[in-house]
This record gives structure tokens, sequence and C-alpha cells, in this order.
């Protein structure tokens, strides 16, 4: 992949994650959906298991959520390309070693 | 459709989380020998771009809204071994930066949209013709391999809260069905558009056209240097 075509990329979905998702439709997904229809959304108040850094998008303290969610949807996007590189080239130098 | 935890026993979670490490080993496995140099950005690049896409809800119907999920989009361009890693690492971070998805619940998501959307919606698309030199094969391919897997990894959700005595399958199949299909055409429009452009712009980095190649060379596209082994 060129250089200039993987900018192009990651650009792309940083620009989504900065200014397209403050934006995202706050509708139930179609799980949460269901699970209000069926009668089953109770079932998963106060279970989480853990409590992560940035819950739901969102930067805990800060009361504008459009900038929250856009700063950790960028913080996600440079994350998750350092983590899809790193898995890829352990998988390259696991293959090596064999 | 992140499962957060609660929704599933322990019953359900813990088979699920076994079936989704003992695809992640095999898909590792398999990514490995056709792992090529160029492909390792493009992990990078599609992983942010699924995690950026995954954000953006789109509203479909009565006060409900969906997301892509992806798992197409990886497979069309990585192959469905390497695309599901990506979606892995995709719901990996959610689950513990962003607590989208729950943490015993990983596993079934991981088996719901990793394993079964990406895997099984590549699976269609190869059934049905999408590994072509033809842009229409490709794209056709595309769309209705992206509608399956939404309504599969849906299928795997409803089946899994059925065992989890959550809700009755006759219940809460035809709910989760009957929502996603509408989903389903979103995430079908999403990843044709993206792959369309793709198409026109970087036809190479098409997973399917290195595996043609080895029967014929597409004409007017420029195939990866060598095919997966």
């Amino acid at each position: 992949m060129k250089r200039r075509d993987l900018l192009i990329g990651l650009m792309l979905a940083l620009f989504i994650a900065l200014f397209l998702s403050p934006f995202a439709s706050q509708w139930p997904d179609g799980l949460e959906r269901v699970a209000a229809d069926k009668g089953f959304l109770k079932k998963g108040e106060g279970k989480q298991m853990l409590t992560a850094p940035l819950p739901d998008y969102k930067v805990p303290g800060w009361k504008n959520e459009k900038l929250a969610a856009s700063l950790s949807g960028a913080l996600g996007v440079l994350m998750m390309f350092g983590i899809g590189c790193g898995v890829a080239l352990l998988i390259k130098k696991g293959k090596r070693q064999k | 459709m992140h499962i957060p935890d609660g929704f599933l026993e322990a019953g359900t979670w813990a088979p699920a989380w076994l079936l989704s490490i003992g695809g992640i080993r095999y898909s590792l496995k398999k990514t490995a020998p056709s792992l090529q140099d160029r492909m390792i950005p493009l992990m990078g690049v599609m992983s942010a771009f699924i995690f950026a896409a995954q954000m953006v809800n789109f509203p479909v119907m009565g006060g409900t809204s969906g997301h892509l999920l992806g798992g197409v989009l990886a497979a069309v361009l990585l192959g469905p071994y390497a695309g599901a890693i990506v979606l892995t690492c995709v719901l990996i971070v959610q689950c513990f930066i962003f607590q989208d998805g729950g943490l015993t619940t990983l596993g079934a998501n991981i088996l719901n949209m990793a394993l079964a959307g990406t895997m099984g919606g590549y699976l269609v698309y190869k059934t049905v013709g999408g590994i072509s030199c033809r842009s229409r094969a490709i794209l056709t391919g595309t769309a209705i391999a992206s509608w399956f897997s939404v309504m599969l990894a849906s299928g795997f959700c409803a089946v899994e809260l059925a065992l989890s005595g959550t809700s009755p399958l006759a219940v809460v199949l035809p709910a989760m069905l009957g929502i996603h299909a509408f989903i389903g055409v979103g995430e079908a429009a999403i990843t044709t558009l993206i792959i369309g452009f793709i198409l026109k712009v970087r036809p190479d980095l098409l997973y399917g056209l290195s595996l043609v190649r080895t029967e014929r060379p597409c004409p007017r596209t420029e195939p990866r240097e060598t095919g997966p082994a």
C-alpha cells in the first residue's frame, strides 16, 4: 500500500470519527430496541464487569457530548491503526519464526 | 448489536468464548502464510476505518438505529481470516476502552460479528460469485453478502439470547431478524459504495482479485504481485 493511499484511508477514518460521529443517531440500536420491546433491557442494568476509561464514547466529566464523541473517536482511530498494524506485524513475525 | 454484560448466562457466554478463541486461533493460522507486507498497513487502516464507521449510527425506522459492522468490507479487502482478526481487534478495543459490549459477552460478540458476520459473509460473497473480474459481479456479491452478514450476526445473537433464557427463540429471533433486515440494507449500501470506490481507484486492494488471477488475468486491473498461498 502506497504511503499516500494509506494517509487518505487514515484521514478518512479520522474525518468520520471527528466530524460524523458527533451526529450519530442517538436512537437505540437493533439489539437495544428488541431488548426494550421484549422486556429484557433490565437484565443488563448495573451488570458491567469493568469500568472503561471512555464509556459510551464520552469523556467522563465533559458536558459537551459532541466534542467528547469527536475526541474519543479520534483517539480510538489512532489506537486502532496502531493495533491493526501491530497485530499484522506480529502475525508476520510469528510466521518467520516457524 | 454489541451484547452487554448481563444479557447472557455463563452457560452461554462461556462456550461462546471457547468458540471464538478457537475461531481466532484458526484465523491467525490461516492469515500467517498469506500475509504480505503490503497488507500490514491495510489491516491498520481497516481497523481504524471500521472502528470509526461503527460509531456512526444511522436511523432506520421507528426510533431504531443501526451502524456498519464492516465484516464484509474487511473480508472483501483482506480475505475472511485477516478480516475476522481486524473485526476482533475492533471489538476488543470497544469493550475495554469504550464499554461498548460487555466483558463476559465479548466472546459472543466476537463470535457473532467477527466470525459469523465476517467469515459467513465472505462465504456468501464467494457463493454468489463475488470473486470475479467483473465489477458488477463483485458489487452485487458485496451487497448480498453485506446484508446476509448482518442477518447472520443478529441470528447468532438471537440464538444466544434464547439459550440464556433471556427471551424465547420464537420471540427474539423474528424480532432481531426483522429489525436487522433493515439495518442490513444500510450495511449493504455503505459497503457497496466503499468497495465500488476502491474498485475504481485501487482495484488491486481487493483480496478476491488475487484469487481470480490464478485462473485468468483480470483485464484493466493491476492485481497483486503474488497471490496468497
